[in-house]
């Protein structure tokens, strides 16, 4: 019995010695876990976090990615459990309201992080909470709805971006007549239905339409609401073959594939389509304007931000971290790996098809849904998407449409109220 | 007579032997279901529990159009479910059995290829018959297309009038092994001689189902449709991965466990994590399928026991 306390207390005092050691390792040096729902991009941000941990000795970063779909549910259980990452990336708007609002995130200002100074007021407003006005993140990409097109299939067949609304189906008829699919486009995924809408029709609708949605002098039932719908509608015959039940997957492959001319979609579809088909030759453009020399528009939302945990124990190198994720030298990093819009002032992107995308961003109107209607229930997305969705399935009309979103939207938003 | 001591060690004992699973119970299962009940009566805010509302989510989901409309009509489209699944599902399964209780030529390989698909994950299921029946490439319309049936192929997840059949035929395919199984043991508990005397009788193949083998399966019928019900008013993965959180095209294929989802931890298109509606509808969900269940059971037993 004895032996065998001496020797358990020997086990004992090994593992203490073991325990303390290695603690006296670690407390030398401060490691943060980041988190975030770029699982794909882990390599690029170890790359990212080697040039930080340069600049900044003692701290390490580890990354931690996640399936993008649960990523929003499995950060807030965790941040309610105290268990959350020191920083991590946060979606926008309303999104960002479910974890800012809580309090999970540490406000971020002009004191404890001058970096804010390097973001334009339309990026911070997207990660900020509407109730107390304040920052939570520091916004990482702006991302673009615009028309993705193959230049070598355009070159071939002799047609060239339309300047108008006209032209637009006027190059869809000469594309479909030479046996080319003019858009690969479908609508069985319902969200796909909410970008199609604002990459080809935000010129049609217009800043003006708006800017009245807000101030409360319009509604979805107004004439440039529905006139544009009504143009969508002579457009799904130049969408894919049995376009209803094309999923978003089958018509990125359509267009990676060369299948189709055009994408009516998000610029972050242009590195997807790359990574399919590296020989792909890409450009983009505006959705067109009703009247040709009309300035073509198109629509922005911010993706998300870097947000440190509010109870974070590691507060200093969190802040760290976050305000270098702010500074000109990483947005020009991220627009030169991944190919993302940085929204960060006097980023400079080398890629031609970031360029040209950040050349579009000068005229542009916001991502509708997203950014105003996307906050109660009915959202205004799930809204428009189903209503697009039966829409372009012949099912009902664009009066109907427009009148189906604002029904919903005036549960809740004031000024819908009649 | 015992002593009252050995009563009492007795009893000790009984109590140390049943308190172990108890707890267990008690900890991982009553205790988040209460626990889950519980959320429906607050109101929320991401995760964040704020005031009691009392029975408020309730009523929400009864008189409020954005909550009533859709459950409403996932409610009716469960309901299909449950009928379609029903005839193809359990009386394929039933026609199955009483084929391969036969033993026809062949019938150990046609027994493992009917349990086989039971046996895949929903995930590999719904990728494999989103394959076959994609509008373009798919094997479906191919093989219409090849038997001069053209004008028949459909983007059938995609259209509203055949999206929902599509995905209960799918899910039929996964299934059936499962109640063909159950049928099959059932039969295999009929006493040979009562069929042979039967036959001997000169009763009809179909006077032998309907007279003698349904009858006498009866008790696997209860289990099928039990089983059944649950599956139905649960259905989610199936939907999920082929026509999406939303139940493409518009609402034609939304089922009460979508919109479960949807209400309680939100989706890409609507940003708003919702536990209390979330929760109450879950906790009605749950009772409702509670009592059919119970009833269906006890008068199924009933009739087992009458036929």
């Amino acid at each position: 019995m004895i032996a065998i306390t001496r020797r358990l207390s020997i086990v004992a005092a090994a593992a203490v010695a073991l325990v303390g050691g290695l603690s006296g390792i670690a407390s030398a040096q401060t490691e943060l876990t980041f988190w975030t729902w770029r699982q794909e991009d882990r390599a690029v941000y170890q790359m990212f976090f080697q040039a930080f941990e340069k600049a900044n000795p003692g701290i390490k970063v580890r990354f931690e990615g996640f399936e993008p779909a649960n990523y929003q549910t499995i950060l807030s259980t965790a941040l309610a459990g105290g268990r959350g990452p020191d920083v991590m990336q946060v979606r926008a708007y309303g999104n960002l309201e479910s974890i800012a609002k809580p309090g999970y995130l540490m406000a971020l200002d002009k004191a404890n992080a001058p970096e804010t100074a390097n973001f334009p007021d339309s990026a911070l407003a997207a990660e900020s909470l509407r109730a107390d006005g304040k920052v939570y993140a520091l916004p990482f990409a702006s991302q673009t709805m615009l028309v993705v097109y193959n230049t070598e299939l355009f070159a071939k067949h002799g047609v060239t971006p339309p300047g108008s609304w006209d032209e637009l189906v006027a190059l869809c008829k000469a594309l479909k007549a030479k046996g080319v699919t003019p858009f690969a486009n479908g609508t069985a995924t319902a969200w796909q239905n909410e970008t199609i809408v604002q990459a080809l029709l935000s010129s049609l609708l217009g800043k003006g339409f708006e800017a009245d949605l807000l101030s409360g002098k319009a509604d979805f039932t107004d004439p440039r609401f529905v006139g544009a719908l009504t143009k969508l509608n002579e457009l799904k015959d130049y969408f894919a073959p049995n376009f209803s039940g094309i999923d978003h997957a089958s018509s990125q492959q359509l267009f990676a594939a060369g299948s189709a001319a055009m994408f009516a979609g998000g610029s972050f579809e242009v590195a997807a389509f790359q990574k399919q088909n590296p020989r792909l030759k890409l450009g983009v453009f505006a959705s067109p304007p009703a009247k040709a020399g009309e300035p073509p528009l198109v629509a922005v939302f911010y993706d998300g931000g870097y947000a440190v945990n509010a109870r974070t124990e590691k507060k200093e190198a969190a802040l760290k971290l976050v305000r270098w994720l702010g500074t000109p030298e990483f947005g020009t990093m991220l627009s030169g790996t991944l190919q993302n819009v940085s929204p960060i002032k006097g980023v400079r992107a080398e890629a031609p098809a970031v360029q040209q995308v950040m050349k579009l961003n000068e005229s542009a109107m916001s991502y509708l849904m997203l950014v105003h209607f996307r906050y109660q229930e009915p959202s205004g997305s799930v809204l428009l998407q189903a209503g697009v969705q039966k829409m372009l399935a012949g099912q009902t009309t664009p009066a109907e449409v427009g009148a189906e979103i604002t029904k919903g939207i005036a549960t809740y938003y004031a000024p819908f109220k009649k | 007579m015992p002593d009252v001591g050995s009563a009492t060690r007795h009893r000790v004992w009984v109590t140390f032997l049943v308190t172990p699973p108890l707890a267990v119970m008690a900890v991982f299962v009553v205790y988040p279901i209460l626990s889950a009940f519980s959320y429906a009566f607050f109101s929320w805010h991401g995760l964040s529990r704020e005031a009691f509302v009392g029975l408020e989510n309730f009523v929400d989901l009864f008189t409020k159009p954005h909550y009533a409309q859709p459950i409403m009509r996932a409610f009716g489209h469960n309901l299909i479910v449950l009928a379609a699944l029903l005839v193809v599902q359990n009386g394929g399964g039933f026609l199955l059995a009483w084929f391969l209780y036969r033993e026809p030529f062949g019938f150990r390989f046609h027994r493992v290829a009917v349990f086989l698909p039971v046996i895949l994950s929903s995930v590999i299921v719904a990728f494999l018959w989103k394959l076959l029946l994609h509008p373009n490439f798919g094997a479906v319309n191919g093989a219409l297309n090849a038997a001069g049936l053209g004008n028949l192929a459909l983007p059938w997840l995609g259209d509203s009038r055949t999206a929902l059949a599509a995905l209960i035929f799918a899910n039929a395919w996964h299934w059936i092994g499962f109640p063909t199984l159950v049928f099959l043991a059932g039969m295999q508990r009929i006493p040979r001689e009562v069929l042979e005397s039967a036959e001997l009788d000169g009763a009809s193949q179909i006077q032998v189902l309907r007279r003698i083998v349904w009858p006498l399966a009866a008790p696997s019928a209860t289990v099928t449709f039990t089983l059944l019900f649950i599956g139905a008013f649960n259905w989610f993965e199936l939907p999920y991965l082929m026509t999406g959180l939303e139940g493409s095209p518009f609402g034609s294929t939304d089922v009460l466990g979508l919109v479960f989802y949807r209400l309680a931890f939100g989706n890409q298109s609507a940003s708003v994590q919702d536990f209390g509606h979330g929760s109450a509808l879950a906790t009605l969900l749950f009772l409702f399928m509670a009592a059919v269940a119970t009833a269906a059971t006890i008068r199924l037993r009933r009739r087992e026991i009458a036929l």
